[in-house]
C-alpha cells in the first residue's frame, strides 16, 4: 500500500518490506489487466511485474514484487485468490528460492576508462553486448543486491540509458507451485 | 447424438434457458439485436425498460426477493455504459446478477466503432467477473459460467460481453451443466478447529453480541440464527443489509447499529467483549472511526470471502465458509461448551436492554402542523405489515424506513447499502415485484431519488406490474441537506428542490399510467395508505408532503468515534457515570 490506512489494526506494530509473490493464471486476455487494475484500486504499490508463458501454453506466471506491510500481504493475496482467473498464488521467500532480474545499461566510456569498465564487468560475471567509439553496453542478470552493486560501481563513468525488467523468481527443488502438481 | 446447429444468439437464449431464468429486463439496439429475434420466441418473459440503469436495478431487486440470480440485457456502448451504476451497485452487496451485453462486431473491435465501449474493461472493477465473447462456440460456456460464478461463493455481478458477429455465426450447441473453474473453488464448510475456537470464545464472553450482516440473508441462515441466538443468549443487531433477517420483534435484537443506528445496538457493540460477526464486513458505516470500534472486544468472523477476514478489523477467529453451514457446526460445538460452563449473560443483558429501553428509536412532530416523514413511513409499515417488501432509495427517507418499519422477514427489506445508489428504489421494486408477484411491494422513495429513476413507472403500468411508491417529499435532497445543517452552517448549497412545487408527482404519476395521490395532512395519512392499499391493478404514486426540517436520529457523524452518538441534535445519551 502507498501509505497504511491509519485505521489498520496493525498499521503501529508492522513494517513495511518486499515480498515477491509468483503468481499462476490463466493465459487469456485481459488478465494482465485485472491484476494491475486490481492493485491500483486497493492502492497496492506494485514494485516490479514480470509476465510470461510457463511450460504449458493454457498459463502465464507473474513475479510481483510488492512493498507491503505482513498484514496488508495477506489481503493483497486474499483479494487476487478472488480474481478468477487467478490459480495459484506462492510467496517467495528470498532463501527458498532463486530471484533474477536482467539489466542492460549502457555506460559511457573513453580510452582512458574503457579498461576500467571492462574490468568491472568481468569481476561482477556481466556481459558486455555491444562496444562503440563512446560507450559500452552492459548485460548482467542477478538479484537486486548484485545489480544495485554493479550499479554503484558503473555509477561514476556516467550511465547514459539504462532498462532493467521485473523480478522473475522460482522455488528451489520440486515445489508444490509447478503446474504438473496442481489439482486441476 | 449430435448437438443442434443455431446462431450463437439462438445459443444465448438456450444457455439462459437452461440457466433456469424466468425474467430478464433489458433494452434492444444494434449490436444485440441478433439476440432480440430468438427473444422473441422464448418462454422468458423479457420486460422492456425505459433506461438500461432500470433494468439492472431490477434485476438486482428480483434477485434480493427471490434469492435468484436477477438477468438484464442491454447493447453495447451507451447501453453497457448504462448498466455500470447497477453492476457496482449489486456488486457492493454482493447480489447475484448477470448482465448480457451486445458488442460491436469482433472485427469492429478496437476501431472506436459507432456503440464501441470497452465494457468488458469499464466493469472490471465493479464486477466479480466479466467475458467478452467473440466466438459462437463459446456463448454457452460462458453464460454457464456467468450463472455459476454470480450464485455461488460470495454472490455478485457477471457481465457477459458478445460481439455481434459471435450472435449472428453458427455454432454447435453444447449445453454446459457443470461448470468447472480451475481459479474458482469457494469454501463451502469451516474447519472443524475454527468452529471449535470460536465455541470457545462464546462460552469464555460474558458481554457478547451477534453482529449480523447481509451474508444472513444471502446464506438464507434465518433459522440456524434465531437457533444460536437463542442457544447464547446474546444481544443481536442486524446491519442495513440484514434487516429483516432476525425478528424487529425479537426479544434480543437490539436494532441497527452504525451511523443511524439504535443507542443500545452502537452501545452494545462498543461495550461488547465479544462481537459474534455473521456476514458482516465491519463497514465504515457500522464501526464509525475503526480504531475506537468495539476495543475491547475479540472478534469471531464468519465470511464466505477470505479476503473479508482482516480487511478491516483482525478477526480473533475466522469461520470461512458458507454462513449456514458455519452456524450449524457452531450450535453443537457451543453445546459441548456450555455443558463445562455456561457464562451468566444477566448483567449485560439488564445493560443492553436497558439502553434500549431507554433511548428507543423517536421523532418529534414537527412544529410547524406539517405531516412528520417517520410517522408516514411507520405508518405505510403497520398498513402493509412484516409480510410487504419494502424498497427504498438511498437518504433520509431510507434510514427512517430501515429505523419505523418492524422487519420480520428476510428479503422484505430491500435498500442499496454499500453503493448507496440513489434512484435504486423504484427499478427494483418493478423487479421486486416480479420476482414476487403476490406480495405487496412499497418503494420508499425520497423526492430526488424518485427523479432519477421513474421512468420504470411506464414499464410497470404497461407490464401490469403494480407496485406502490412513496414519495417522501421534503423538497429537499434531504440527507446532504441534514449535513449541511449539522456541519455547513446551514448553508443549503445546491439542495434545494422545489418538488412541491415543481414537478407535480401526482400528475406525473397520472401521466405514467399509474394512480397519483397527495397527502399533506397528518389526518388523511391512514385514508391515503389504505386507498393505495386498495389499488392493485396499476401502479400508485403517493406524494407525501413532508416537514422539510426533519433529521435521522441517532448519528454518529462521519469520521468520528461510535462512543460520540447523538440521539438527537446537540443531545448526547446521558449515561449512568458506571456505564462509562
Amino acid at each position: 500500500m502507498t501509505q497504511s490506512h491509519p485505521d489498520s489494526p496493525s498499521s503501529s506494530h508492522s513494517i513495511r518490506k518486499n515480498h515477491t509473490i509468483s503468481v499462476l493464471v490463466e493465459n487469456s486476455p485481459g488478465v494482465l489487466a485485472r491484476i494491475s487494475s486490481l492493485f491500483s484500486r486497493r492502492g497496492y504499490n506494485i514494485d516490479s511485474l514480470a509476465v510470461g508463458p510457463t511450460e504449458n501454453p493454457d498459463f502465464s506466471r507473474m513475479t510481483i514484487v510488492i512493498n507491503v506491510e505482513d498484514h496488508a500481504l495477506e489481503q493483497v493475496i486474499a483479494q487476487l485468490d478472488k480474481l478468477i482467473n487467478v490459480i495459484t498464488i506462492t510467496e517467495m521467500d528470498p532463501i527458498g528460492s532463486v530471484q533474477r532480474e536482467l539489466l542492460l545499461v549502457k555506460v559511457a566510456t573513453d580510452d582512458k576508462t574503457r579498461s576500467q569498465v571492462l574490468e568491472t564487468v568481468q569481476l561482477f560475471r556481466a556481459k558486455v553486448v555491444d562496444v562503440a567509439q563512446d560507450a559500452v553496453t552492459i548485460e548482467a542478470t542477478g538479484n537486486a543486491e548484485k545489480i544495485q552493486a554493479l550499479l554503484r560501481v558503473l555509477e561514476p563513468y556516467g550511465i547514459k540509458e539504462l532498462v532493467q525488467s521485473g523480478l522473475v523468481a522460482m522455488t528451489r527443488g520440486l515445489n508444490p507451485g509447478s503446474i504438473s502438481e496442481d489439482k486441476r | 447424438m449430435s448437438n443442434e446447429i443455431m446462431t450463437g444468439a439462438s445459443a444465448l437464449v438456450k444457455s439462459l434457458e437452461h440457466a433456469g431464468v424466468d425474467v430478464m429486463f433489458g433494452i434492444p439496439g444494434g449490436a444485440i439485436l441478433p439476440a432480440y429475434d430468438p427473444i422473441f420466441d422464448s418462454k422468458i418473459r423479457h420486460i422492456l425498460v425505459r433506461h438500461e440503469q432500470g433494468a439492472g436495478h431490477a434485476a438486482t431487486g428480483y434477485a434480493q426477493a427471490t434469492g435468484r440470480v436477477g438477468v438484464c440485457i442491454a447493447t453495447s456502448g451507451p447501453g453497457a455504459t448504462n448498466l455500470v451504476t447497477p453492476l457496482a451497485d449489486a456488486q457492493m452487496d454482493s447480489v447475484p446478477i448477470v448482465a448480457i451485453t451486445g458488442q460491436v462486431a469482433s472485427g469492429a473491435i478496437g476501431t472506436d466503432a459507432f456503440q464501441e465501449a470497452d465494457i468488458r474493461g469499464i466493469t472490471m472493477p465493479v464486477t466479480k467477473h466479466n467475458f467478452l465473447v467473440t466466438d459462437p462456440s463459446q456463448i454457452s460456456k460462458a453464460i454457464a459460467e456467468a450463472f455459476h460464478i454470480a450464485g455461488t461463493g460470495r454472490p455478485g455481478a457477471v457481465l457477459v460481453d458478445i460481439a455481434k458477429d459471435a450472435l449472428q455465426m453458427k455454432t454447435e450447441f453444447v449445453h454446459h451443466k457443470n461448470v468447472n473453474l480451475g481459479g474458482y473453488h469457494p469454501i463451502m464448510e469451516p474447519t472443524a478447529q475454527s468452529i471449535r475456537d470460536a465455541a470457545r470464545l462464546i462460552a469464555e464472553s460474558k458481554q457478547p453480541v451477534l453482529y449480523i450482516g447481509g451474508g444472513a440473508i444471502k446464506s438464507n441462515s434465518q433459522k440456524e440464527l434465531l437457533k444460536l441466538a437463542e442457544l447464547t443468549g446474546a444481544p443481536v443487531v442486524t446491519t442495513l443489509m440484514a434487516r429483516g433477517v432476525f425478528p424487529d420483534s425479537h426479544p434480543q435484537h437490539l436494532g441497527m447499529p452504525g451511523m443511524h443506528g439504535t443507542v443500545a445496538a452502537v452501545t452494545a457493540l462498543q461495550k461488547a467483549d465479544l462481537l459474534i460477526t455473521l456476514g458482516a464486513r465491519f463497514d465504515d458505516r457500522v464501526t464509525g472511526k475503526l480504531s475506537t470500534f468495539a476495543v475491547n472486544a475479540k472478534i469471531i468472523h464468519a465470511d464466505i470471502d477470505p479476503a473479508e477476514i482482516g480487511k478491516n478489523r483482525r478477526a480473533d477467529v475466522a469461520l470461512i465458509g458458507d454462513l449456514t453451514a458455519s452456524i450449524q457446526a457452531l450450535i453443537p460445538a457451543i453445546k459441548n461448551e456450555f455443558k463445562k460452563s455456561q457464562p451468566d449473560l444477566t448483567p449485560w443483558l439488564k445493560q443492553a436492554y436497558g439502553w434500549r429501553e431507554r433511548f428507543p428509536l423517536g421523532f418529534d412532530q414537527p412544529n410547524d402542523g406539517s405531516v412528520s416523514p417517520q410517522y408516514v413511513i411507520e405508518r405505510i409499515g403497520q398498513i402493509a405489515g412484516p409480510d410487504a417488501i419494502y424498497v427504498a432509495g438511498v437518504g433520509q427517507h431510507q434510514m427512517w424506513a430501515s429505523q419505523f418499519i418492524k422487519y420480520e422477514n428476510p428479503r422484505t427489506w430491500l435498500n442499496s447499502g454499500g453503493l448507496g445508489t440513489m434512484g435504486y428504489a423504484v427499478p427494483a421494486a418493478m423487479g421486486a415485484k416480479v420476482g414476487a408477484p403476490d406480495k405487496v411491494v412499497w418503494a420508499i422513495d425520497g423526492d430526488g431519488c424518485f427523479q432519477m429513476t421513474n421512468q420504470e413507472l411506464v414499464t410497470c403500468a404497461l407490464n401490469n406490474i403494480p407496485i406502490k411508491v412513496a414519495v417522501i417529499n421534503n423538497e429537499s435532497l434531504g440527507m446532504v441537506r441534514q449535513w449541511q445543517t449539522l456541519f455547513y452552517n446551514e448553508r443549503y448549497s445546491n439542495t434545494e428542490l422545489h418538488s412541491k412545487r415543481i414537478p407535480d408527482f401526482a400528475k406525473l404519476a397520472d401521466a405514467m399510467g399509474c394512480v397519483g395521490l397527495s397527502c399533506d395532512s397528518t389526518a388523511d395519512v391512514n385514508k391515503t395508505i389504505e386507498a393505495a392499499m386498495a389499488i392493485n391493478d396499476r401502479p400508485v404514486v403517493v406524494d407525501f408532503s413532508v416537514f422539510k426540517d426533519a433529521m435521522v436520529w441517532p448519528m454518529v457523524a462521519a469520521g468520528t468515534s461510535n462512543d460520540e452518538i447523538v440521539n438527537a441534535r446537540s443531545l448526547a445519551p446521558i449515561w449512568d457515570s458506571q456505564e462509562l
